[in-house]
């Protein structure tokens, strides 16, 4: 019978949720420009001395990238769920967890992106240096996909529960604390001449996990929400 | 051929059916009908796998659908009580997306004419669903029955804020699905209008 390729399906699944971004531009405005205001607010609030802010600048950022990438997680699951598309979804005849990563991705490309294409310009504002800046990237780019692979856990299970969005956040900022914890201390030990490589190799491991893990468990609980 | 064997559904305490048996053969509707509240809902998503039962088990072709998700999900196109269309996309990006999601054949003039089939004008084609009303974006979560060649229709009260001329594009289509060797399953409240010799009832008592 009909069957779409994996590959399709997939492709499909991107194609939908991409579109549907576009579609609603503000949602995806609203997340960076979140970034952007929280990220400038402490250099104002902490004062303009320049060793300070390079001290706090890495964790300031990450905090701030975990923050934004947390307020978009709603936007995952939650309108599919309503308006009755994550039925259908379940339904195609391909694994489930192959579409979890289709979905997963779109919202990356959509919120993880652009906190990575923004990071250089934030960093300037704490007084990182160019090595620093690179770090601070690559950093980011291993680690928001990491954030959004956990992110979806909390988000299907949450989903049709009351109170969700500081549920979801409760749920899953636990889980974001070694992503943090590697993904800071990768620009600060590189700022301290050591080089960022051990964090960047333990960010890696940690997107390599949650690629593997999360998918699973994330179809497991959108099959719960929907039963 | 769908069939259930000894099926039962709990939801929470209450128990809504138990020891089902329904056999459906190709070429047949069955209408379940019953008061709201009696499980008819439950039992379409059990059939659609969406649901596990509690005991028993659903049959097609002869085994157990859990056995066979993905094969049992590509013979099956479920049109829920939510419509399970976007907002913020056209009609037509909505049917082509989703037909091309589950793998139906759906090009530009093939979106057109199923909308077109389901008595959707031509300017609401390019329309978000949003700005439409209850009935046509029931109408346009139907238009995939027209793009649909699988063999196993479930359908949740279809008719639901349609009117009598659209209420009539379905059944028809529903018919010609039927002699085609299709097996539908329709929840509804309402009559359909088909041969009495095709169409099964079950009746559901809460």
């Amino acid at each position: 019978m009909n069957r779409p390729s994996l590959w399709e399906a997939l492709r499909g699944v991107v194609r939908r949720d991409l579109l549907l971004a576009m579609r609603r531009r503000s949602d995806v405005a609203m997340s960076v420009f979140f970034l952007v205001i929280v990220a400038s607010l402490f250099p104002l609030g902490v004062g303009p001395e320049p060793a300070v802010l390079r001290t706090i600048g890495a964790g300031v950022l990450w905090v701030a990238a975990l923050l934004a990438c947390l307020l978009s997680l709603g936007r995952v699951f939650t309108a599919d769920y309503l308006d009755g598309v994550l039925e259908q979804m379940v339904l195609i005849a391909q694994p489930l967890p192959v579409l979890v990563v289709g979905k997963v991705f779109a919202h990356w490309i959509v919120s993880g992106l652009p906190v990575v294409l923004l990071s250089p310009l934030l960093g300037l504002q704490f007084g990182l240096d160019g090595e620093a800046l690179g770090v601070l990237v690559l950093s980011l780019l291993l680690g928001t996909p990491t954030l959004s692979m956990i992110g979806a856990i909390g988000a299907a299970l949450v989903l049709g529960v009351r109170g969700s969005g500081l549920l979801v956040a409760l749920l899953v900022l636990p889980l974001y604390v070694p992503v943090l914890i590697f993904g800071a201390g990768a620009v600060t030990s590189s700022m301290a001449g050591m080089g960022g490589e051990a964090n960047l190799s333990l960010l890696g491991a940690c997107l390599v996990l949650s690629l593997f893990f999360s998918p699973w468990a994330t179809a497991a609980a959108l099959r719960i929400a929907l039963e | 051929m769908l069939q259930t064997v000894a099926l039962s559904c709990r939801r929470g305490d209450r128990r809504l059916f138990s020891d089902l048996n329904i056999t459906v053969q190709p070429g047949t509707l069955l209408a379940v009908v019953g008061e709201n509240g009696s499980g008819k809902t439950s039992l379409l998503r059990m059939l659609t796998s969406l649901l596990s039962p509690e005991e028993g088990a659903i049959l097609w072709q002869g085994q157990d659908i859990r056995e066979q998700r993905e094969q049992y999900c590509a013979q099956l196109t479920y049109i829920g009580h939510l419509n399970g269309i976007k907002d913020d996309l056209t009609a037509m990006e909505n049917l082509s997306l989703s037909a091309s999601l589950v793998g139906d054949h759906c090009d530009g003039p093939a979106a057109h004419a199923a909308l077109e089939a389901v008595g959707l004008r031509r300017q609401a084609h390019q329309l978000p669903t949003k700005v439409l009303s209850q009935g046509q974006k029931r109408r346009v979560a139907l238009a995939r029955l027209w793009l649909s060649a699988r063999t196993l229709w479930l359908l949740d009260e279809p008719f639901t804020s349609l009117d009598t001329a659209a209420t009539g594009l379905v059944t028809e289509q529903l018919h010609a699905h039927l002699k085609r060797g299709g097996i539908a399953v329709v929840v509804t409240h309402q009559e359909v209008g088909l041969p009495s010799s095709i169409v099964q009832r079950l009746r559901m008592n809460g």
